[in-house]
């Protein structure tokens, strides 16, 4: 079986997000694979351990993106493909051409994919890719189970569940709590040093620039106001209580 | 010119979902004089919220009312709306940022190759030029964007914009005649309602969430006893996820959902800065904590030092009483 992985690298959560000249700084920042996206890397892992066949992931993204798909490896993933060309400056409609391009000469029965990232948190690439691929998918899934060109994945929709049975090949994009990731082995980062790692720019996937213009275009960036801390009620416990909800009817006026 | 902007409405348990009248109004705030609005409701046995639809804007409600749409399925509600999008060529489509239209809206965008801003949470009419603003990074920061040529696609976050009230003439009602969508590669097999009559998180108007200061599952029974009084939905930190107290689905936070109710209610949260992003805009924040030095005091309004388990019930009566 042919699992494929979609990966975006990230900030860490816990990078505080600072804006200079209308540009958000990356000095010193902490990177990881975006959270949902590791989610979908280990499910590959998980499939590729019952059925057998090959996990290769790929990223769109800046050269430091290497680090995520090599982090990817150590994991267990069996080859990299980084997807990077500094001509690429586009949004979620023209990464998910790019990778359309680079799936239109693969064989696959499964991509997998994170539910968003928890950067742009726009939630499209994997979709818009489904679409393009002419495949059928399956967002926000919390299981998913495989067999004989046939998948079974359960969604969480807002609290509910809904099993949903697709024919493969298919993309899937993975929702907290499809499953716990595993952290790479000191073996499994020797081994990644030699898995294959290829990097294609524009040229290699017979794409121009011209042809993958973003649609949508940024003119602001700003961090919210800062909330200032209010007060600490003080007295009982129960004064307290009292207290905030005379303060929530008179002074906030939310009750 | 006149444009054309469709609004796509949802339905939960059967009822109009609130976001729906928030994307009309969204579409209100858009649109100019001679513009035309059509929403579009897909679904199964949809007279009620149809009828409700259409009392609150001046246009037209297209209702795609079929037993194959009873339950969303990608393949299904793409095919239907494909079906209308080639009748109607909008200039401006909007949905709800909620599960389905964060999986609808990416769909449609791709077949129309149109650029989408997903997760709007304002916007406004700059002589003609529409400027959509969102959240980047869980709302760590925010964006403020623009789409190429002006058309494309919309998702609106829940809470954030006033629903459309009565409109002075309604909507006309249509129904659409859809086919149904042949050569299926997908099907649901089955659809288990855990939610069926609770608050969704990230649509409730008050959220009280908690964190590792729970100390189990049965710890959030106070917390879910203040919501009802409240008619608000029970969130949850990371810390409380990870440590297996509750279900992933009510995580807050960076990783988890974004929510920004009137009133939110902390309690036994620390404040870790990847939660903070979830729900730092909050319109009022309350704290209930232990320790007074939990950086989640920094981002309240109004702080309780003391322990949740004494707290939170004496609230619930508080609350009780004031709204009785």
């Amino acid at each position: 079986m042919n699992i494929y992985v979609i990966l975006k690298q990230t900030f860490d959560t816990e990078e505080k997000i600072v804006i200079q000249n209308g540009e958000i700084l990356d000095d010193g920042v902490k990177y990881i694979i975006n959270p949902y996206d590791e989610y979908a890397v280990e499910e590959a892992l998980r499939l590729k351990e019952q059925h057998g066949g090959t996990v290769i992931v790929v990223s769109v993204g800046p050269d430091r993106t290497a680090e995520a798909l090599r982090t990817a490896l150590a994991m267990g993933a069996d080859e990299a493909v980084l997807i990077s060309d500094p001509s690429i400056r586009t949004d979620e409609s023209g990464i998910a051409a790019l990778l359309a391009s680079y799936f239109g000469s693969q064989s696959y029965d499964l991509i997998l994919g994170g539910y968003f990232s928890v950067d742009n948190g726009a939630g499209q690439v994997a979709v818009r890719l489904a679409q393009l691929l002419d495949i059928p998918h399956a967002s926000a899934i919390v299981k998913l189970d495989v067999s004989g060109g046939q998948a079974v994945a359960v969604r969480d929709a807002e609290g509910d569940s809904e099993t949903v049975e697709i024919s493969l090949p298919a993309l899937f994009t993975a929702q907290q709590g499809l499953n716990e990731p595993r952290y790479p082995s000191l073996p499994g980062i020797m081994k990644a040093k030699k898995k294959p790692f290829q990097q294609l720019g524009l040229n290699e996937l017979g794409i121009d620039a011209e042809s993958i213009v973003s649609k949508t275009e940024r003119i602001e960036l700003f961090n919210p106001p800062e909330r200032k801390a209010g007060i600490i009620l003080q007295g009982g416990l129960a004064e307290q209580a009292a207290e905030l909800v005379r303060l929530l009817k008179t002074e906030a006026k939310v009750l | 010119m006149s444009k054309t902007f469709m609004v796509v409405a949802e339905t939960r348990d059967g009822k109009l979902r609130q976001v729906s009248l928030e994307a009309l109004q969204a579409a209100e705030l858009a649109k100019e004089d001679g513009d035309q609005v059509t929403a579009v409701l897909l679904g199964y046995e949809l007279e009620g919220p149809a009828e409700e639809l259409a009392r609150c804007f001046q246009g037209r409600v297209l209702v795609v009312d079929h037993p194959d749409l009873k339950s969303y399925l990608a393949e299904t509600y793409i095919s239907a709306l494909s079906q209308v999008l080639s009748s109607i060529t909008p200039d401006l489509v909007l949905f709800g940022h909620t599960t389905v239209g964060r999986d609808l809206a990416p769909q449609v965008a791709s077949r129309l190759q149109a650029g989408q801003i997903s997760d709007v949470t304002a916007i406004e009419n700059s002589g003609g030029d529409i400027i959509y603003t969102r959240p980047v990074y869980a709302g760590k920061a925010f964006e403020k964007k623009r789409l190429i040529g002006g058309s494309g696609i919309i998702t609106l976050r829940p809470n954030n914009i006033t629903p459309a009230g009565p409109a002075s003439s309604p909507a006309e009602i249509a129904a659409f005649d859809y086919t149904p969508a042949s050569s299926l590669r997908s099907v649901i097999k089955d659809v288990v309602r855990k939610a069926t009559g609770k608050i969704d998180l990230t649509e409730a108007k008050v959220v009280i969430s908690g964190g590792r200061g729970v100390k189990s599952a049965e710890g959030f029974k106070p917390l879910e006893d203040l919501a009802e009084v409240l008619h608000g939905a029970v969130g949850a930190s990371r810390g409380a996820c990870d440590a297996g107290y509750c279900d992933y689905a009510l995580q807050i936070g960076q990783t988890g959902k974004v929510v920004t109710p009137e009133i939110y209610i902390a309690c036994g949260i620390s404040g870790a800065i990847q939660h903070l992003a979830g729900m730092s805009q909050s319109r009022v924040i309350i704290a209930i904590n232990k320790d007074p030095e939990a950086p989640i005091f920094k981002v309240a309004d109004y702080g309780i030092v003391g322990d949740l388990f004494e707290v939170v019930p004496l609230l619930t009566q508080e609350f009780k009483q004031a709204l009785a």
